[in-house]
């Protein structure tokens, strides 16, 4: 390999033979080139796909309930029930190990909140002081519920952003005024702003016991969420939500008298369940880069061992004047194959730097909501690139050891 | 220098067989001008190339400066081919990209000398055939007298005990023809061992020794005497 007779001949018949070069280099390069540019995208679409994905992805869960649809125990289908407090309690109690927040919700659909002249039709959600870690509302001015307004049952309320736009005039503080909900006096302690934008901040939050006294509730509840605790891995955090799930209804079903096998009766929502559907989404879209990319890389070794094949023929006769000249065999595949690893380590990493370089520079500018920072695996890069310089190697073995080892007449005679 | 003795060669193309040397017996002794003449098809270049190292016999015995030529591996055949032999060829077989210095010194490459020494050594044996000039330009901006002589050259560049040329004058006009033997005659004349295959009368008695082969034996085998290139010029 060092033998610097042997290089200075490369060099020779490289420098003279520039098109030869040039076509190879070029096949090589290119394979590379497109290789890394699919990767990147791939690679960046799945950073953008996980992205979108985290932002709200939380291993959250949400109950609610439906009329049965099976009858069971002389009770018809058609039946309405409702879940009460005590359900929360109980599904807390058994399952305490996997629930990191908990909140049950009341609900009060179009509720008339008004300040001064102002008023509007909102929605009124009565819940607990982990919710808004649950739901991820970031407090824009004041606080959340807390532990104290819920046993206080206290007349308080947070409004979303929006409605503190509605209802108030710029300039007017809103923490601290009072408004009326359904003729009902609140004490606004905090205004919060969500993510999920506006429809999601037209929501007023009060402490789930003050909601189910003053809008006459009683013990109902419409509606449970849960966060679990996050898990070391992705499999064991959704096989977890899946007993959580499995346990919480086949509590909630014996306890109201609903048919085990009625899928209807018990609404259940595990974002863990959708998180892996994108996972599995993710996955097929990698798998489908690869898939690609492999392509590229067998249509490379083709291209590769094409060219070698044509140059192995088209330098029979000078294999034949070589060896009338006394070239040993060996001598002659050496030339052949050092000069393949040679133009085709240059050309693969001429299309790496080269696809390495547009997308450093195009990636900024292709970012959108599903693809962010594309970018490749550089050790899958040269990898690949090794791959090509073995393929052509390999390719080139075999038509120049024929080539080497025929007489050298028959060599001669070649045209 | 060179022994044959009863050489057979057939040539096989599909059921066909064509056989082409029927027993040839002859000896070249050192320092020897031999021309090889025949009618076309007789097998001259068959066995020129076979004396060559380029193809091999069928049957028969090949001593090479007292060496048995026989079921050599690659590796000795390439050595003898280099060191002992120098091939002339009457289409040249030049490489086309490397110039008349490079190809001259493609045999010395193959001794393993070094690149400095190997282009002087090329250049000596340029200049002997009188093209030092000449030396970067490459085969195509040669005439064919001159591709012959970077060829005679080549063949001469390691310093083997036998040239064998195949019509080295079969391209040529005549007097080119003339120049190229006067060449090979002042090869001989210092010493070298020469076998030329040729069709052309004049051309033979530029030698030493006429061999006659028809239909695949020697039917003559006689010493002339050598007419001086110089004179008919
Ligand atoms: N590779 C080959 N395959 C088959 N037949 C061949 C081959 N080479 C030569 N022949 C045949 O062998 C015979 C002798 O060929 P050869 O080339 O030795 O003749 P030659 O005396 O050199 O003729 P010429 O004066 O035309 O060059 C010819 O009939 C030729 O057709
Ligand atoms: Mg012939």
């Amino acid at each position: 390999m060092f033998d610097i007779e042997r290089w200075q001949e490369i060099f020779d018949t490289i420098r003279k033979n520039k098109l030869r070069t040039f076509l190879t280099g070029l096949s090589v390069a290119s394979g590379i080139f497109i290789l890394v540019i699919l990767l990147g995208v791939g690679q960046g679409m799945q950073n953008g796909i996980s992205q979108e994905f985290e932002d709200d992805a939380s291993n959250s869960i949400w109950v609610w309930t439906r009329p049965t649809s099976v009858e069971y125990k002389g009770l018809n289908p058609g039946r309405f029930f409702n879940m009460t407090n005590e359900d929360y309690g109980f599904i807390y109690k058994k399952n305490e190990e996997f629930i990191e927040y908990q909140s049950s919700r009341v609900r009060i659909w179009n509720a008339i909140a008004s300040f001064e002249k102002e008023s509007g039709n909102y929605r009124i959600e009565g819940v607990f002081p982990d919710f808004q870690f649950i739901e991820n509302e970031t407090m824009v001015a004041g606080r959340f519920i807390n532990q104290q307004d819920v046993i206080e049952k206290g007349k308080i309320a947070i409004i979303g952003n929006k409605i503190k736009n509605d209802l108030f005039k710029k300039d007017i503080d809103p923490i601290g005024k009072y408004i009326r909900l359904n003729d009902i006096t609140f004490k606004v302690v905090g205004v919060y702003s969500d993510k999920g934008g506006e429809r999601e901040e037209e929501r007023i939050f009060v402490p789930s016991t003050a909601a189910q006294q003053v809008f006459n509730r009683g013990q109902n509840i419409n509606n449970l969420s849960y966060t679990l605790k996050p898990e070391k891995d992705f499999q064991t955090a959704v096989a977890k939500s899946e007993e959580f799930v499995a346990s919480m209804t086949s509590y909630l079903k014996t306890k109201h008298i609903i048919a085990p096998s009625d899928e209807r009766a018990i609404g259940v929502n595990n974002s863990l369940e959708q998180a892996k559907r994108f996972y599995d989404l993710m996955f097929m879209i990698k798998a489908f880069f690869w898939w690609v990319g492999v392509c590229t890389i067998i249509a490379g070794v083709v291209g590769v061992s094409n060219i070698m094949l044509i140059i192995v023929k088209e330098r029979t006769k000078e294999i034949g004047i070589r060896k009338a000249l006394g070239a040993l065999p060996v001598s002659i595949i050496g030339m052949i194959l050092h000069e393949a690893i040679f133009v085709t380590a240059i050309a693969g990493c001429t299309g790496l730097i080269f696809g390495l370089l547009l997308l450093e520079m195009l990636g900024p500018m292709i970012e959108t909501d599903f693809i962010s920072n594309p970018s490749v695996n550089f050790n899958v890069a040269l990898t690949t690139v090794f791959i090509l310089i073995f393929a052509g190697a390999v390719a080139g073995f075999f038509p120049a050891w024929r080539a080497a080892r025929i007489k050298p007449i028959v060599a001669l005679r070649d045209e | 220098m060179i022994e044959i003795k009863d050489l057979h060669k057939s040539y096989h193309m599909g059921s066909n067989s064509l056989h082409v040397l029927k027993g040839i017996n002859f000896n070249v002794k050192e320092g020897e001008l031999v021309a090889i003449m025949g009618s076309s098809g007789s097998g001259k270049s068959t066995l020129l190339n076979i004396l060559g190292m380029l193809d091999e016999a069928d049957s028969g015995a090949y001593f090479l400066d007292a060496i048995p030529i026989k079921n050599l591996n690659e590796k000795i055949a390439a050595r003898y081919r280099n060191k002992f032999l120098g091939f002339i060829f009457q289409s040249f077989n030049l490489i086309t990209y490397k110039n008349a210095l490079d190809n001259v010194a493609m045999p010395l490459y193959y001794q393993g000398i070094k690149r400095k020494e190997r282009s002087e050594k090329a250049m000596h044996y340029l200049e002997k055939v009188g093209l030092g000039d000449w030396a970067t330009h490459l085969p195509n901006e040669l005439s064919g007298g001159q591709k012959q002589r970077v060829a005679i050259a080549r063949a001469m560049a390691s310093e083997p005990k036998v040239l064998l040329a195949d019509e080295p004058t079969g391209a040529l006009d005549t007097k080119t023809s003339y120049e190229v033997m006067e060449l090979i005659q002042g090869i001989n004349d210092e010493g070298k061992t020469i076998l030329i295959v040729t069709h052309e009368d004049d051309i033979a008695h530029m030698t030493k020794r006429v061999v006659n082969l028809k239909d695949g034996v020697i039917i003559d085998d006689t010493l002339v005497e050598q007419v001086r290139a110089t004179a008919n010029v």
